[in-house]
């Protein structure tokens, strides 16, 4: 038992990179635009089937997220600017908008969740890719866990400089701080909600591609991703993107303890159990703000 | 007799005939309809309570919860938890108690904090609850579900009807209230009506846990119906979905829009659903997001709009009637 620690650990932060990828795209999408996007599985579920979808006709997952990415990226960006723009403009208050938003966002979930479902049917998908093991360090892991850990971190780290560095990133965050003196200093922030919003779907999309190398993928998985993003994203502090990627990891080594040495059926109630804990000692999260 | 000028004057009296009505039509509805008939009422009517409670705190307060399914899915475990001990008409209670005491602790932990975090904590609460029965489902009772003994379809029905009255009514005195007036402060601006002396926290947790009451009380009157539950029927994340899409429907800022809602998409779904399954929820989101952007205070909202244009048209034309006698003459 207590020699499957180490490598549960390891095995946690693999699969907790991806949790941190997702929940990155969603604190995105809630720190700059305030809406709390639950139909962020959804377009996890519809990277993951889409990289089913052309791994059949031949294409590789790995290439997968060059198709799927840009268009996540479009479906995102049409959604911020049409639906929750119009919402944005005319709710009375900001608190206002926020419940509504949430409101359409649970709609657009079952619009998204069955157009797929009518498209793909309900079935399981087996899409793994490159199941086989290689041994490291005495411990045996699949090769899939280890490349869906590079991609995650590479990806976490470029969206992260990319926010700290870069003239866009910079404007994306003095949206987020203060859309009205963003907007008087120059910055177009009307499409810089909507680029952030899709940067968040293709986020989403590409975590989705990469749940599909490791394991079997169906029309109905989005609603447990979104879940977990929503936990994670808690954890991390609310709109701190950095956090959620921290988050994400925790969470991935605790769902592999839990499920490792006790009972997989027992995950979401723990992490349940961790969500209370915070709410009650530290509601601003591991890495938030005040 | 001039038509509109009677029903501005009667107003009362007309509400109460309609009223008067519609209980006449629920109570002889099983002497000459079938029991089909009857079971698609009894669902009608279970929509109604959930649409009415949910609206009872999210639509006040403005706080989204998207769990009525774990209060709903209580009740129906209560029921079949206790079938065999108690009777019936106990458990109802039992079962509001239990969904009452489980809001009260998950208010606790959440609604001290901004809504958005409320919203998150319902939102994989269906999910929680799953898991967890399914653990002490299989670890600890050593089986896969549970049959509930049928109940006579006429019973459940008057049942279902009689919680539709005492959360109606209880919605109402709750509305007329201080306490209502609290809590459309708290939805208009929470730190104002802070300042004014309200114990916000305690008035959210409060309604919140008497919203969830209902709810689980609605769902051991539903078990019998479903004859076996198991967790992921009881827990379905459909019994989430159709309320807040009703109310929404419905309009929340009326007392009648939530039952507009629950009436219309619970005859829909006992009709369409078991065909059309994946048509009629993504049909159901996209009238979720169209009633969300085109009509933000729902059907109920519409209301005024129509009055308001009818009446003006309605006064042209009696004064125009008007002009004309006075020419005759």
């Amino acid at each position: 038992m207590v020699e499957r620690i180490p490598q549960l650990i390891i095995v946690g932060i693999f699969q907790g990179s991806v949790y941190g990828l997702l929940a990155m795209g969603l604190s995105l999408q809630y720190g700059v635009c305030r809406v709390l996007n639950i139909t962020h599985g959804e377009f996890v579920m519809l990277g993951a089937v889409l990289t089913f979808t052309l791994s059949g006709l031949g294409i590789n997952p790995l290439l997968a997220p060059v198709i799927i990415g840009p268009l996540m990226f479009v479906i995102g960006f049409v959604l911020q600017a049409t639906l929750f723009r119009a919402l944005k403009a005319w709710a009375p208050s900001p608190p206002a908008f926020e419940g509504n938003a949430l409101l359409a966002a649970f709609g657009v979930m079952y619009i998204i969740q069955y157009i797929a479902r009518i498209q793909w049917g309900g079935r399981l998908m087996p899409s793994y890719y490159l199941a086989d093991i290689v041994s490291f360090l005495g411990m045996d892991f699949v090769k899939n866990q280890i490349v869906t850990f590079a991609i995650a971190l590479a990806l976490g780290v470029a969206v992260y400089l990319f926010l700290s560095r870069s003239r866009m990133g910079r404007a994306i965050r003095a949206t987020a701080e203060d859309p009205g003196t963003a907007g008087l200093m120059g910055v177009n922030t009307n499409m810089i909600l909507a680029f952030s919003f899709g940067l968040g779907a293709l986020l989403a999309g590409t975590a989705g591609t990469l749940v599909s190398m490791r394991t079997a993928v169906s029309t109905s998985m989005g609603f447990s991703s979104t879940v977990i993003a929503l936990i994670v994203v808690v954890l991390g502090g609310l709109g701190s993107v950095p956090g959620s990627f921290v988050a994400g990891i925790l969470i991935g080594i605790v769902s592999m303890l839990v499920a490792g040495l006790w009972e997989p059926v027992l995950t979401v109630p723990v992490y349940y159990a961790m969500l209370m804990i915070l709410l009650l000692v530290r509601p601003t999260g591991i890495l938030g703000k005040k | 007799m001039d038509i509109t000028r009677f029903i501005s004057t009667h107003r009362k009296l007309l509400l109460v005939g309609f009223l008067v009505l519609i209980l006449i039509f629920i109570i002889t509805l099983p002497l000459y309809a079938g029991k089909s008939d009857v079971r698609v009422l009894t669902t009608v009517l279970m929509y109604v309570v959930l649409a009415v409670s949910w609206a009872m705190f999210s639509g006040t307060t403005g706080y989204m919860s998207l769990a009525p399914a774990a209060f709903f899915g209580l009740g129906i475990y209560t029921m079949a938890l206790l079938q065999k001990e108690l009777p019936f008409f106990l458990i109802i209670p039992i079962g509001g108690l239990v969904s009452f005491a489980f809001a009260l602790l998950v208010g606790l932990v959440t609604l001290r904090l901004k809504g958005i975090y409320f919203a998150i904590f319902t939102f994989g609460l269906v999910v929680f609850m799953t898991e967890i029965i399914q653990f002490l489902e299989t670890r600890l009772w050593q089986r896969h579900g549970w049959q509930i003994i049928p109940i006579d379809n006429e019973i459940l029905l008057y049942t279902i009807f009689g919680l539709v009255v005492v959360t109606v009514l209880a919605t109402y005195f709750i509305r007329r209230s201080r306490y209502g007036l609290a809590l459309l402060s708290i939805g208009g601006n929470e730190e104002a009506a802070e300042h004014m002396g309200i114990n916000t926290t305690r008035t959210k947790v409060l309604i919140f846990a008497i919203s969830s009451a209902f709810m689980g009380a609605a769902g051991v009157i539903t078990a019998p119906g479903l004859i076996y539950v198991n967790a992921n029927i009881a827990f379905s994340l459909f019994y989430s979905f159709m309320p807040i899409l009703m109310a929404v429907f419905g309009g929340m800022g009326q007392l009648y829009g939530p039952i507009v809602g629950a009436v219309i998409f619970g005859y829909l779904e006992k009709t369409l659903r078991a065909q059309l399954y994946s048509y009629f929820m993504l049909g159901f989101g996209i009238i979720l997001v169209a009633v969300i952007l085109f009509l933000p205070n729902g059907i109920a909202g519409l209301v005024p709009t129509l009055q308001d244009k009818l009446g003006g048209v309605i006064q042209k034309l009696r004064k125009g009637g008007q002009a004309g006698q006075h020419a005759d003459t």
